[in-house]
């Protein structure tokens, strides 16, 4: 190496030192020590205790820990694919050629633009059993086709209940995949349209066999972010109930970590939840991963 | 390159000057020293602290007392403390004071007192034995609490109830509910007269007033003793008689507690339990209501659980390597000798934690029920939070148990087996980490242990 050229590695170094020193600092040096914290009994206010794997062979005991882990596998099992249809189905309308494509595209977008903690406290208010305006609606429709007597639920009051509203509410922010969707709509070659068109395909048919595959790695990609999302659902019920009830039941995952970690001050134990999550979203990635080399298709 | 290393320079200088800068302005207010004070207040109630801070300022000229207002001060004291900059005072919260002693971030007070001349003769006791944790004091009060039952005398007198006389035994609860409450016609209710989940608050110590209590205070936690079975069972005579789906949708009209929509305020529910606070919001929010507070009804065949309340309190406490303890506990003694407790809990529109009142403040006060709390808090009936460290998690476990039983979704002994099968363990699990670290320290550093 040459002195002009070692000179440019050290300030090329400099130059992206500050990401450097934040990835040490505030990423990797944190995931470090929650390895290590995960074997530890620590309150914060004393130094940590080494405690072995208790803290995992506690959490395998644990009801709620259970609790919150099928609450999160439920929400995710049905919030991802529905996300997933309702946003591709969406990017697809949207980007037909009408008028005011823009402003269709703008207000789709928008929903996804409101703060969480709004976001909650609106929905609240929609799903509200006795003044609700979803239930005004259900009412109204059972009215009509002579269903009166039939009461709708009183959702997020209701153990039954409550989860489905989380999944309705998760279509709500649908807004940023669209977006992402739309990009790869632009991509798909109109020659192949045309090709197809010749041949006879329908609108379905060239949506089966030629948007879909060629959209591909995007739809791939917004499944991996999708399932990093939904494993990490923490702000929208904890607003709508700190302690996920009715009854537990849409108390989640993270919201378990962040109550034994900053409420029960056990951050050893919430550290090791911290590390089965990861392996969870880990292996559901790689699963994806692994799963989608056959149906995913990169170019010609 | 070098421009760069310039201006890093001049960052760094900055920093540091801005960091001294802050320390000195924190040592010294004209000549004074300064000592910090942690508050979780706002409002009014910030107001109140802030005035008897600053009398506390006027009355000597040696120490300069500092209110800030922080929020969530449980958590960022303990941030604060395990960095080692806590403030010098710190506005506790009483269930706080176990686990913040039991983890040496705050110090015992003893020695002060003695100093100072404080005892518990001083206090309504079960105000002073808040601030008392194996065998040692760590805090002193603030402003107290008790809880009493707040009924709606218009509503009482439009069902045919003599407005001055609130229910006396559980029975005349039920009784009274029954007449208080109006069907809608569509089979839910435009008004209930009581329900055990309205505010929801206390629902995990619903057994206090069967004569439970949720430890043995030793080693035995009680979650499902005959007393709270017995409090559950009554809990699921009030979501039998009214209904799961009818009680669903009618508490989802409810708006929140400080609102217009509050249940109480808003005559959907004629009678509450409720704090000694009630009094403001209701001044507030519908300052037209008609209202009485009394102690909360006794099972029936027991008046000996008669007068039943839960106390609560904030408490001042000095955290470990605070700057200035000897001027910290100056301010606190300050604050809790008549004139600045008065100062505070008349600014609060609470009662006094101390045993002796001046008449000008039981006169003045502008509660109208204010001597019913304090006749409440010096009840032998009155009862604490246990000062478990596990507290914070077992009190969410009764109301998920409390949740299952409203709902119709477990029997009340089903619901509290399962609270007390988790939290056995947890609480031994803990009890053990707790001696396992002291054996620890005791030997890392002899003579030393805390």
């Amino acid at each position: 190496m040459t002195r002009g050229e070692r000179r440019n590695q050290i300030s090329g170094l400099l130059f992206i030192s500050p990401w450097l020193i934040g990835l040490g600092v505030f990423l990797i040096y944190p995931i470090v020590c929650s390895f290590c914290l995960g074997f530890t009994e620590y309150s914060v206010l004393r130094p940590p205790m080494y405690v072995g794997a208790e803290n995992y062979a506690e959490l395998m005991g644990d009801e709620v820990f259970w609790k919150a882990l099928k609450n999160t596998l439920f929400y995710a099992a049905f919030a991802l694919p529905l996300g997933t249809i309702t946003a591709v189905a969406l990017a697809l309308l949207l980007n037909a050629k009408v008028r005011g494509q823009t402003v269709y595209r703008t207000v789709f977008f928008l929903p996804s633009l409101v703060p969480m903690v709004a976001l909650a406290v609106l929905w609240l208010w929609l799903f509200n059993g006795d003044y609700g305006l979803v239930n005004y609606i259900i009412k109204s429709v059972l009215g009509l086709v002579g269903l009166q007597s039939l009461r709708p639920p009183a959702w997020l009051g209701d153990p039954n209940w409550s989860k489905p509203a989380m999944i309705v509410m998760a279509m709500w922010g649908t807004g940023h995949a669209v977006v992402i969707y739309l990009a790869g709509l632009q991509g798909v070659p109109q020659h192949l349209y045309e090709a197809a068109e010749i041949d006879g395909a329908n609108v379905f048919q060239r949506i089966r066999h030629i948007t879909l595959p060629m959209i591909s790695p995007v739809i791939r990609f917004n499944v991996i972010m999708g399932i990093i999302g939904v494993f990490n659902l923490f702000a929208v019920p904890y607003v709508l109930s700190a302690d996920g009830a009715p009854n537990r039941s849409i108390y989640f995952y993270v919201m378990y970590l962040y109550d034994n970690a900053f409420r029960h001050m056990r951050m050893g134990y919430a550290s090791a939840m911290a590390w089965i999550l990861f392996l969870i979203i880990f292996a559901l990635t790689a699963f994806t991963v692994l799963m989608s080399k056959r149906y995913v298709h990169y170019g010609e | 390159m070098r421009y760069l290393a310039a201006l890093a320079a001049c960052i760094c200088v900055l920093v540091v000057l801005r960091f001294s800068m802050k320390i000195a302005t924190k040592e010294e207010h004209e000549g004074k020293i300064v000592v910090t004070y942690w508050e979780k207040w706002t409002g009014f109630e910030g107001d109140a602290m802030r005035d008897a801070v600053k009398a506390f300022n006027e009355s000597q000229d040696r120490i300069y007392c500092e209110l800030l207002t922080i929020s969530q001060i449980d958590q960022k004291l303990l941030l604060a403390t395990s960095g080692g900059n806590p403030p010098d005072i710190a506005g506790l919260w009483s269930f706080n004071l176990n686990v913040f002693a039991d983890n040496g971030s705050i110090i015992p007070l003893d020695d002060y007192c003695k100093k100072a001349g404080i005892t518990r003769e001083d206090y309504i006791p079960c105000y002073y034995d808040m601030c008392v944790h194996r065998g040692k004091v760590w805090a002193l009060p603030s402003t107290p609490a008790s809880l009493a039952l707040h009924w709606n005398k218009k509503m009482f007198r439009e069902a045919g109830l003599d407005p001055e006389r609130p229910p006396k035994t559980m029975s005349e609860l039920w009784e009274y509910a029954q007449k208080l409450t109006i069907k809608s016609d569509d089979g839910g209710f435009k008004q209930i007269g009581y329900m055990p989940a309205e505010p929801g608050w206390y629902n995990w110590g619903w057994g206090c007033w069967f004569g439970g209590r949720l430890w043995d205070g030793v080693d035995k936690l009680t979650a499902n003793s005959p007393e709270n079975v017995e409090a559950f069972e009554w809990v699921k005579s009030y979501a039998d008689e009214y209904g799961k789906d009818n009680l669903v949708t009618f508490r989802s009209g409810f708006g929140s507690f400080n609102s217009p929509q509050n249940a109480f305020m808003a005559g959907k529910v004629a009678m509450v339990l409720q704090g000694v606070w009630m009094h403001n919001f209701i001044k507030n929010i519908a300052p037209d209501m008609e209202w009485g507070a009394a102690p909360f009804p006794y099972p029936d065949g027991h008046p000996e659980l008669a007068n039943t309340t839960l106390v609560e309190e904030d408490l001042l406490a000095i955290p470990r390597h605070a700057k200035h303890p000897d001027e910290a506990f100056e301010v606190i003694k300050f604050l809790n000798s008549q004139r600045g407790m008065e100062l505070l809990c008349q600014g609060q529109r609470k009662h006094s934690p101390l045993a002796e009142m001046s008449e000008r403040f039981l006169r003045d006060h502008e509660n109208p029920a204010i001597e019913v709390f304090i006749d409440l808090a010096k009840s032998p009936n009155a009862f604490k939070s246990p000062p478990l460290g596990i507290l914070l998690e077992y009190r969410q476990e009764m109301q998920v148990a409390f949740d299952q039983v409203w709902l119709g979704l477990k029997t009340p002994q089903e619901a509290l087996d399962r609270v007390q099968n988790r939290m056995q363990p947890k609480f031994e699990r803990t009890k053990m980490r707790l001696e396992m670290r002291r054996e620890r320290e005791l030997f890392a550093e002899p003579g030393g242990a805390r």
